[in-house]
């Protein structure tokens, strides 16, 4: 099985601690990962804010870079349902201008191979206890697009459940999205931040130390808040957790 | 009574107030909230709603597919009934052929019934200039007109008012317009719905004329339908001797059994109730009951151009249930008047600027009024795909020139991604340089009004790579 790790920019660049995780957890579960030097971006931020023209090159790109892997699993629900979801529409809209089925090929390979990491973890390598020891409170945010777009559904909280001294905290109004929303985050800053600080609230009621996400963009614009308003929880990519263990805790 | 909305602020200034008026936010809150999880609850009942969601976004498309046919069997049919089409390419059409229908009947009052064609056309001020006084009788419109406010939503346009404010505005403002309410009034809402029922009677009772919109029109046989909750409805509607209909024209169905599926949708997705309290059916005219002369001015507006958009006409659909409204986390912080438009909400941010065009700064605004978060997709009793329609309405925004400091900043990330060495060179560049980089940096305001950023990490992932794994 060749199983490609996609880091996403954001985990490349930003937290690379989210990627190095994700090695690690599916190196001790037996996976030989690769990580094929060559990507770069899923297209999602050019995709979302109206430039469909300039993301159709990363499609290109990320159907040329994970040619030849079995699985791509990547730490981050909205590039993966960017990848499933969004790139056969991309594919659609240039045929349709008359381009050609090339982005269409593109899709059609890389859908069935894409994977967000508990949907891996879960449905591919059928594990829902990965050996985590984590003695913390921990509440879940979905995640829209892992929510609404892969249908994530209950995969994260199981692998969450089966972590050993974890205490899982119901979010209230989980679902509900926090006000990232890529670019939305800039352009429209006053309903962004109110969204975040009103899931910041809810999230602090459970009385959990941590808030768990499946994608770090959703937790950079959490954590932001709760790191300005000083408060004792903080934000924390579910691979950071699943990794950590009663030898090796997380710092 | 709708007010125009001519400078109005971009969405982003617009909301902000809204953001800050704890008072409204409050009310926003509660309301969509409580609507929220009784809708759910509806829906949940029903174990063929994806089916009917289906149903009623193919019996849509067809009849958008074909629409000039539905149109002219509508026409033939509401004529062989009696009545009387008019066909009106814009809103100042509509607003003469209504205007001079209301003249020759020689009256200089109307009684409608909430009607957003009419508020999109802006009638009331244009009847208004004519000297024609027109009277909202639905409650929560009747609440806007007294308040001289705009609606903040489509189902219940007062949903930004609280009760208390409500009972002050009815206080001060209904002897104004009518009979007065009571001075001891309450904010209790059986006597606030008393104080409205006893000011509409009289108006009821009193006029000649009466303009209503219309749910859906049925081609075959020329009927309209109206659902609605208070009655007040039905009362313009069979009261008076004249009824004008103001229907936008996507607003046709094929035929009496298509309403099978709304009859279920609708009220479950609106109100969350299994039926809505009144449904009412009007064909043409008949002796002896109802009005002695019916009048349909079938509204373009707009419509043909977002038909010709073959992404964008999924938001003709629309059957104004205002599900997603409901569950917008924008809407609910942002209110309904942020938008400009008698259209708020998700359908709002996508309907508005197709009827209008782009070229405002509002109209423009719009497709980013959004997070993309998809809840108003899923909710959508048509299934209309919100998300999609808004990314391609920012495509259009971005091909317009305006953000052109943004056209080139994405294509130089496009460019920069599209050549790896040249973006891991970036973000070592970043890392390296970390311990300069201020905490609020020039020109990331926006984010850091209310958010840290993260701390930059020492290495870049791909780093970590290169030295421990090959
Ligand atoms: S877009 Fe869909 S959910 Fe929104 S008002 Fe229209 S029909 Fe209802």
């Amino acid at each position: 099985m060749r199983v490609a790790l996609f880091v996403t920019c954001v985990n490349d660049a930003v937290y690379p601690a989210t990627g190095i995780a994700t090695v690690k957890l599916l190196e001790r579960l037996g996976v030989d990962v690769a990580f094929p030097a060559g990507q770069t971006c899923c297209g999602q931020p050019q995709y979302n804010t109206g430039y469909r023209r300039e993301s159709e090159p990363l499609v290109r790109r990320m159907a040329r870079v994970f040619a030849g892997y079995d699985h791509i699993v990547t730490p981050s629900g909205s590039c993966a349902a960017m990848i499933r979801d969004t790139y056969p529409r991309i594919a659609r809209r240039a045929a349709a201008e008359g381009r050609g089925t090339e982005l269409t090929e593109a899709a059609e390979t890389l859908v069935p191979r894409v994977y967000e990491l508990t949907e891996f973890l879960v449905d591919v390598l059928g594990v829902s206890d990965v050996g985590a020891y984590f003695p913390h409170t921990v509440t879940y945010h979905p995640s829209c697009h892992g929510l609404r777009l892969l249908g994530l559904g209950d995969r994260p909280r199981r692998l969450l459940a089966a972590v050993k001294g974890l205490d899982l905290r119901e979010l209230p109004r989980a679902e509900e999205c926090c006000g990232f929303g890529g670019t939305f985050a800039l352009k429209n800053p006053d309903v962004s931040a109110a969204m975040g600080a009103d899931k910041v609230r809810d999230a602090t009621s459970t009385g959990a130390d941590v808030l768990c996400g499946a994608d770090n963009s959703c937790l950079m614009h959490i954590g932001g808040i709760l790191h300005r308003q000083d408060a004792p929880m903080r934000a924390l990519h579910i691979a950071e957790i699943l990794l950590s263990t009663e030898a090796e805790p997380h710092p | 009574m709708s007010g125009t909305f001519i400078g109005m602020p971009a969405f982003p200034r617009a909301a902000r107030a809204a953001v800050h008026d704890a008072t409204l936010r409050g009310n926003l809150r509660h309301a969509t909230h409580t609507i929220r999880g009784k809708r759910a609850q509806a829906v949940a009942e029903l174990a063929d709603w994806q089916q009917l969601r289906d149903a009623g976004k193919q019996i849509k498309d067809h009849t958008l597919r074909h629409l000039d046919r539905y149109l002219e069997q509508l026409e033939r049919s509401v004529t062989a009934a009696g009545g009387t089409v008019h066909w009106a390419a814009d809103a100042e059409e509509a607003n003469r052929i209504v205007a001079g229908l209301v003249k020759a009947t020689g009256e200089s009052e109307v009684v409608k019934v909430k009607s957003m064609a009419t508020q999109e056309t802006g009638l009331n001020e244009a009847l208004a200039a004519e000297g024609i006084h027109a009277y909202e009788t639905d409650l929560a419109e009747l609440i806007v007109q007294l308040g001289d406010d705009r609606p903040s939503h489509i189902l219940v346009p007062a949903i930004h008012r609280n009760r208390a404010e409500i009972r002050d505005i009815f206080r001060e403002r209904m002897g104004r317009w009518g009979r007065a309410a009571p001075q001891d009034l309450t904010d209790e809402p059986a006597d606030l719905a008393e104080a409205a029922r006893l000011h509409l009677r009289e108006k009821f009772l009193r006029a000649k004329v009466g303009i209503s919109g219309a749910n859906f029109m049925v081609a075959e046989t020329g009927t309209l339908v109206v659902f609605e909750s208070e009655g007040n409805g039905r009362m313009c509607l069979t009261l008076p001797e004249t009824l004008i209909s103001v229907v936008g024209i996507e607003k046709t169905i094929p035929t009496w059994r298509d309403l099978e599926v709304f009859l279920q949708t609708l009220p479950r997705s609106s109100t969350a109730e299994r039926m809505n309290p009144y449904t009412s059916t009007w064909t043409g005219t008949t002796d002896g009951d109802g009005p002695r002369s019916f009048h349909l001015v079938l509204l373009d507006n707009g419509r043909t151009d977002a038909l010709a958009d073959d992404v964008g006409r999924q938001a003709l659909r629309c059957i104004r249930c205002s599900a997603c409204l409901n569950v917008c986390p924008v809407y609910e912080r942002a209110g309904g008047h942020a938008y400009g438009s008698v259209y708020p909400g998700p359908i709002g941010a996508i309907l508005t600027p197709q009827l209008r065009g782009t070229t405002s700064e509002i109209d423009a605004s719009l497709p980013y009024a959004s997070s993309l978060c998809g809840a108003c997709y899923e909710v959508c009793p048509v299934a209309i795909d919100i998300p999609e329609v808004l990314v391609h309405l920012r495509e259009k925004v971005a091909s317009q020139g305006g953000h052109l400091w943004e056209k080139a900043a994405m294509k130089a990330a496009a460019l920069a991604m599209d050549h790896p060495a040249a973006m891991a060179a970036g973000e070592r560049i970043a890392s390296r340089t970390r311990a300069l980089h201020p905490k609020r940096p020039p020109g990331a305001g926006a984010w850091t009004d209310s958010r840290d950023l993260p701390d930059l990490p020492a290495e870049p992932f791909r780093d970590w790579w290169k030295k421990n794994r090959t």
